[in-house]
């Protein structure tokens, strides 16, 4: 009996789908909110390391409770609205953000069956949701009427729209190597991909430079350095997020971790196997895969970090000259390969 | 019971922020209203059962066209007395295409209420067993593949053209050039020099 059965057997069809889904979206949104606080945590720890510094040392043990006085502190502050704003749109979009970041956790499988959403255009609804998560910061560029955060708006649109261009043809070779947009199965389909013995397209020659660009657009997707172009503090301020305080502030930053991790998480799923061990081997699969996937997502947000802490920030124009003239013909003839290389091998005549 | 309710939410938003797209003083509250518009309609392809069309209408739509659309509108200059003036100028061409639009609606729902179209006289019967996209991509590969070839054509056509037109050569900018910059070694910029007192540097 599965979870919603279970529910629909005392609640009725109807209220116990109702009920179950609820729980289970709880069960993903909770333990999200209390994985950002950690991994910002995380993120400064890493950071100060690479800094030789000390990072957050005081709250807790070792530091540990930081994230959680900050969120205290931020909902104890005033929520400031700019007099010339556009009250209604700017209180929308920290909202838009930080919604758009938890809708897309709906399709991420954790495990074997591990998923709240198993549909067949899983993938399809990745990008549709991550696409939307630029109207946030947008919306609030543009109602905070000031034009600090107007520039960083016209350089995110920009900017988001250009990577997502290169992810689109990324996630093609990937879904016409596994043969379906469905996450889970992509996942299985990275079982023993190589000599039938590692998991994972990253494994694959032929796939590995897309895992390379699917990386780094994801750094841009996600406006980390060292393309945080919409929130250079050195030009622009604080980007978007100027104008904004209190709780309304907090979204942004949540929804902006949020969608750190689940780039992480997407790294994993599309090239390094998912909830599968790195090897397929019987004794590996002894550990549940959730732990393996969420070591794997771990392993890619310290090389988030990592990046963040070495490398310099781009011009806008080298920006864009990346993703228009090196990722977007790059993946494209790509594309023309895996797709050459499969009607030889698997398709062909 | 549940997806006629989702059914009249989504239509009912639908219509609403269509109106409100035309109504609204503000052209990038018009052009939120649209977005709002373009979703739901997502919606409404879900409960159809055509969940791949409302995937391409968020990604292609709302994530892609809209957001340059928003750029284009928060960029203008908004003079809001001069937007109402043309009212009565543009006026009449606005009903005309309105009772154009009405009258093909009229003829669509005429047509339709005349007699439901069989299904295997369609002119692409989908197959029931298929997911959305592989029935759509078996017939845009075969059987409509000179019209989907012609319409990826036209695309490039507009494209370059639009690059053509909108591109100019400035002789006046100094653009990075990222391989000259990686092929300079210290030997080409640096040269040590032991100076003699009171003499000038060479350069």
């Amino acid at each position: 009996m599965t979870f919603t059965q279970w529910f629909q057997s005392w609640g009725g069809e109807a209220f116990g789908w109702f009920l179950a889904t609820t729980v289970l979206i709880l069960m993903i949104a909770l333990p999200l909110m209390l994985a950002v606080a950690m991994i910002i945590y995380a993120d400064r720890k890493i950071w100060a390391a690479m800094a030789l510094r000390r990072g957050p040392n005081v709250v807790g043990p070792l530091g540990l409770l930081q994230s959680f006085a900050d969120g205290l502190k931020v909902m104890l502050q005033e929520t400031i609205i700019p007099s010339a704003a556009n009250r209604g749109l700017f209180l929308l979009a920290p909202i838009i953000t930080f919604t758009v970041a938890l809708i897309v956790w709906a399709v991420i499988p954790f495990g074997p069956g591990m998923v709240l959403a198993d549909i067949n255009v899983g993938l399809l609804y990745l990008l549709a949701a991550s696409s939307l998560g630029v109207y946030g910061v947008i919306i609030s560029g543009w109602s905070s009427n000031s034009k600090y955060p107007f520039y960083s708006a016209l350089r995110a649109a920009a900017q988001m729209v250009s990577y997502e261009v290169s992810i689109g043809f990324v996630l093609i070779s990937v879904v016409l190597w596994a043969d379906s947009f469905n996450l889970s199965k992509i996942v299985l389909a990275q079982q023993g991909h190589i000599f039938g013995f590692l998991n994972g397209f990253g494994f694959n020659p032929l796939l590995f430079p897309m895992a390379v660009v699917f990386l780094i657009s994801a750094l841009a997707e996600t406006a980390r350095a060292p393309f945080d172009l919409t929130e250079a503090e050195s030009e622009l301020v604080a980007g978007y997020q100027t104008e904004y305080s209190s709780m309304s502030f907090a979204l942004f930053w949540l929804g902006e971790y949020a969608n750190v991790i689940l780039m992480c998480g997407l790294n994993a799923i599309l090239f390094w196997g998912g909830w599968l061990p790195p090897v397929d081997w019987a004794p590996l699969y002894a550990v549940p895969g959730i732990i393996w996937f969420f070591s794997k997502i771990l392993i890619f947000f310290f090389i988030f970090s990592w990046i963040k802490a070495t490398v310099p920030r781009f011009r806008y124009d080298q920006l864009m000259r990346l993703g228009w003239k090196v990722f977007l013909p790059l993946s494209l003839v790509w594309v023309f390969l895996v797709s050459g290389y499969l009607m030889l091998t698997r398709y062909g005549a | 019971m549940i997806q006629a309710f989702a059914f009249y939410l989504f239509s009912a938003i639908v219509i609403l922020s269509g109106a409100l797209t035309v109504l609204s003083r503000n052209p990038v509250h018009s052009v939120l209203w649209l977005i709002l518009a373009f979703f739901n309609a997502a919606g409404l392809m879900v409960l159809v059962g055509a969940e791949f069309i409302a995937m391409l209408l968020v990604i292609v739509y709302v994530g892609a066209v809209a957001v340059l659309f928003l750029f284009v509108v928060m960029m203008l200059d908004i003079d809001f007395a001069e937007l109402r003036s043309g009212f009565v100028r543009y006026g009449f061409f606005g009903l005309l295409i309105a009772l154009v639009l009405a009258g093909e609606l009229i003829i669509a729902g005429g047509a339709w209420s005349a007699g439901a179209i069989d299904i295997a006289h369609r002119a692409a019967p989908a197959s029931a067993d298929l997911s959305n996209i592989e029935a759509m991509g078996a017939l845009i590969y075969s059987k409509y593949l000179y019209i989907f070839e012609a319409a990826g054509l036209v695309l490039l056509v507009a494209m370059i053209g639009a690059i053509v037109l909108t591109h100019r050569d400035r002789k006046d900018t100094r653009p990075q050039n990222i391989s000259d910059q990686v092929k300079r070694r210290p030997q080409d910029a640096v040269r040590n020099v032991n100076q003699p007192v009171g003499q000038g540097v060479e350069l």
